[in-house]
């Protein structure tokens, strides 16, 4: 298997992150699925259950020519952070950021419980994409969640963001790729308006 | 069509580890399925269920564990092959019967699978099913990666049947819940399926023709210990247990399960493929004892990474005990020097550092400089997120009620909690309410004896709550037993008609299976009378009317008082995604800071779809949280929150 030539590493370390209910695991699955296709190996974590119930969610995805890979990544490894909510971004950046990570984060808020409570207030969206800039190699901000208000409901932000994440060119991934897997993962009718969301998210990217 | 069951032999899938399982049991040709749905195993049956018509298997989600096991292993004495599903504390449920069927034996292949938590991501126990394989002497298995998910499962089902007992194959959830690149094989030709047919007739000590039985005791012990000395022998050659390194290593690491990949990346992780050697067992108990013996010997150091209890790490030590004569002298690292953490999850930052220690080598994952900046950053830009019941879930309704008139009624009476979705009512989310949290049916046991504390002088309110899946599983024994003794409790049965923490499945009081037939539901107000209780129905959206219920029911002394609070879950497939009412707040009504209600409807009430806008001193509703259930338009003083129904 040439994975070498395709991925900047061996393995290439991936984390999803957002809150439960974003539609996490199916980002990740999907991606999986994508990246397999291309011929890797994937080794995909997730913590989910009772992180469902409004927690941080956060899958580990790993693409490489071996099989034996550790499905958490080490501490300080992650090549490619994509999140749904910008402080989760912040959340996973401090366990397994470094210099040369890249960042794809949807700009949406969703408030912690304290923060609605009032006990700590939500950041400055100039002060999160400043913090998470200043951790990263690059960063790229999306509006993910309103592109997908206006498709009419906020969960196809999980297929825009992986739309996006094929725009920045950093994996082997293609549209037919996409077309491909999703018919596989939703049922018939809802492949095309989930083709829209990829697109839409493609189209974030410039 | 099942995805599980689409493909042959050789082709590629990326499964989890519970589907990789599903698919191995479906691959060994199971009659049977049957679990208790606890993450993280719940996906086994699931993905079974959905394959069931197809491949002719009958799966169930039985009422308890117990049940469950007795479920597969009628079929197993009637010459099928049977799977049974738990999570970890599931076999402590089962375990009466365990012990009573590795004595009696099996016939078709019969494989327990548990899915132990370490690190309790979603449990409230840290509890290990491995040591119930050494306690009651059946062999165990733990897959290393995910291939072996689903080929352990196979071989499981042969050895079972060679043996003729109960074999176990423990997962836990970075196997369970993680996913991984499996090779398929090719599903067994459904005309092969056997008659089933049980053989009782015979010989009493015939083990395929008698009855099926576990005496006379000392007779079939003897057997059993037999079985064990047999597998233990079959595992000195077995593949699944596998040596990775060199053939001098300077430190020997002994590991199972998940860890073997931990530990896998700690060695790379470290540069040391040159110095450590990787034995991963597969084959746990019992230990093939001269395949352990000759890697003993391979090494000085010998480093065992395991979770949760020293479990291998015990058995391998009494091994090096027995045969420290051919072995020599051994320095061990593990959880009982305090090399690796004796509580809680493993992963590779944990198994890196024990192995760094173990080698006397140092390990930095983060530059310190960037480890400070990263840190500092999320310290003041990512908040902790607290769990909390979702959007639109009757359980917050039910207990801002409760904990409301435990509060009005001033005795300090409390609540006895359970095992579901509810349990977060033991955080502030869920407003403090619950005061003991045990395992499932235990919040309605423990309040049937603070009920007979009267005479002792005891006289505050004495209250459990129980989900309706849990009402089945074991609150139906301390109900019958609380109500026997006139005991002076009132259980709250928070039916959302389903079981909700683990992904919706069927319980007994649905009339539908877990493959999606039609059964015959049984109905929670009519048990709970017929056993003699007083029982009322709520609607716990509808709060006034709840509270006005409940404080009348806490009021009167006269045994037990059952009040049902039925409203679907919100992630119910009949809900999910379905807006009842249309939620805003009216700001010129809303008076924020200026009002004397404290916030209210975000401070205290909490709901993750209603937020505080500190610009405009006011509440605002979230509309992509929202889930429109309407219940926040009722605690709002000012009547703020407007709801408007959703045509």
């Amino acid at each position: 298997m040439q994975t070498e030539k395709k991925l900047a590493a061996d393995p290439y370390n991936m984390i999803i992150t957002g809150v439960g209910g974003q539609g996490n695991v199916l980002a990740s699955r999907l991606l999986g699925n994508m990246l397999m296709e291309q011929g890797f190996q994937i080794t995909i974590g997730e913590t989910f259950g009772a992180s469902q119930r409004g927690g941080s969610v956060m899958s580990h995805l790993r693409a490489s020519g071996r099989t034996d890979v550790s499905p958490q990544i080490p501490r300080g490894t992650a090549h490619l952070i994509v999140s749904l909510e910008p402080t989760e971004a912040l959340r996973v950046l401090k366990d397994y950021g470094n210099d040369k990570v890249f960042v794809l984060c949807n700009m949406r808020p969703i408030h912690a419980i304290a923060v609605i409570s009032g006990e700590v207030q939500y950041p400055e969206t100039a002060q999160l994409q400043q913090s998470i800039g200043a951790l990263s190699c690059k960063a790229w901000f999306v509006n993910a969640t309103e592109a997908a208000m206006a498709m009419g409901n906020p969960i196809f932000s999980n297929v825009m963001l992986v739309g996006a994440l094929t725009a920045t060119n950093l994996l082997p991934l293609t549209r037919e790729n996409f077309t491909k897997v999703i018919a596989r993962m939703v049922p018939g009718d809802k492949v095309d308006l989930n083709l829209q969301a990829f697109d839409t998210g493609h189209d974030l990217i410039y | 069509m099942s995805y599980l069951i689409q493909g042959g032999k050789g082709e590629r899938r990326l499964f989890m580890g519970n589907e990789a399982i599903a698919r191995g049991a479906l691959e060994a040709g199971i009659s049977v399925a049957a679990g208790y749905p606890g993450t993280p195993s719940s996906e086994i049956i699931e993905n079974l269920a959905k394959a069931s018509k197809a491949r002719n298997v009958y799966v169930e989600w039985s009422v308890n564990e117990k049940v469950a096991l007795e479920v597969a292993a009628a079929a197993s004495f009637a010459g099928q092959r049977a799977l049974c599903v738990m999570k970890q504390n599931g076999v402590n449920v089962a375990s009466d019967f365990l012990l009573h069927l590795a004595g009696s034996g099996t016939r078709g292949g019969l494989v327990l699978v548990p899915c132990d938590d370490p690190g309790a991501l979603s449990s409230v126990n840290e509890g290990e099913s491995r040591h119930f394989a050494r306690m009651i002497e059946i062999p165990l298995l733990e897959p290393g990666n995910f291939q072996e998910a689903k080929e352990m499962i196979q071989y499981a089902f042969t050895l079972s049947e060679e043996l003729r007992t109960l074999v176990m194959v423990r997962s836990v959830t970075r196997l369970s819940h993680a996913s991984g690149v499996v090779t398929l094989g090719d599903l067994p030709d459904l005309q092969a399926q056997t008659r089933a047919f049980f053989k009782h007739d015979g010989f009493i000590l015939d083990p395929m023709e008698g009855a099926v039985i576990s005496g006379p005791v000392e007779y079939k012990h003897a057997l059993q210990q037999e079985r064990i000395k047999k597998a233990a022998e079959l595992f000195e050659e077995s593949p699944f247990n596998t040596y990775t390194g060199p053939p001098d290593p300077e430190l020997l690491v002994i590991t199972s399960s998940a860890c073997n990949l931990y530990s896998l990346e700690a060695v790379r992780l470290l540069d040391a493929e040159r110095r450590v050697g990787v034995l991963k067992m597969g084959t746990t108990w019992p230990l093939p004892a001269r395949l352990v013996e000759r890697h003993l010997r391979m090494a000085d150091k010998i480093l065992i990474v395991e979770e949760v209890l020293p479990f291998l790490e015990e058995s391998v030590k009494i091994l090096a005990a027995e045969r420290a004569g051919a072995i020599g002298p051994k320095t061990f690292f593990g959880k009982r020097e305090g090399t690796l953490p004796a509580t809680g999850e493993m992963n590779p930052d944990r198994v890196v550092e024990g192995m760094a220690k173990a080698l006397d080598v140092s390990y930095t994952a983060m530059p310190p400089a960037y480890a400070q900046k990263a840190l500092e950053a999320a310290a003041s830009g990512a908040p902790e997120r607290d769990l909390t019941f979702c959007p639109g879930c009757p359980h917050r309704a039910s207990f801002w009620t409760i904990h409301n008139v435990l509060k009005l009624d001033h005795r300090q009476g409390f609540v006895c909690g359970d095992i579901g979705c509810y349990s977060l009512a033991m955080r502030p989310t869920g407003f403090n309410t619950l005061s003991t949290l045990h395992s499932m049916g235990s919040g309605t046991g423990v309040a049937s004896g603070f009920g007979m504390l009267t005479r002792f002088g005891m006289d505050q309110p004495v209250l459990a709550v129980s989900g309706d899946s849990t009402f089945f599983h074991a609150v139906l024994p301390a109900l019958a037993n609380a109500i026997h003794h006139r005991s002076n409790i009132t259980l709250i049965v928070l039916d959302n008609s389903g079981t909700a923490m683990t992904g919706f499945q069927p319980h007994p009081g649905l009339s539908v299976d877990a493959a999606g037939e039609p059964v015959q539901a049984l109905d929670i107000p009519r048990i709970c009378k017929a056993m003699g209780a007083n029982v009322r129905e709520c609607d716990p959206f509808d709060l006034p009317g709840t509270q006005a219920v409940l404080l009348e029911l806490i009021e009167a002394r006269n045994g037990v008082n059952v009040l049902i609070l039925k409203q679907l879950c919100a992630l119910s497939p009949q809900k999910k995604g379905k807006k009842m009412f249309h939620m805003r707040i009216d700001e010129n009504a809303c008076r924020g800071d200026a009002c004397g209600c404290n916030r209210l409807c975000t401070r205290v009430f909490k709901c993750p779809g209603l937020i505080w806008d500190p610009e405009k001193g006011v509440s605002r509703i979230d509309d992509v949280i929202c889930a429109g259930c309407g219940v926040c338009a009722s605690l709002c003083p000012a009547g703020a929150i407007r709801k408007e129904e959703v045509v």
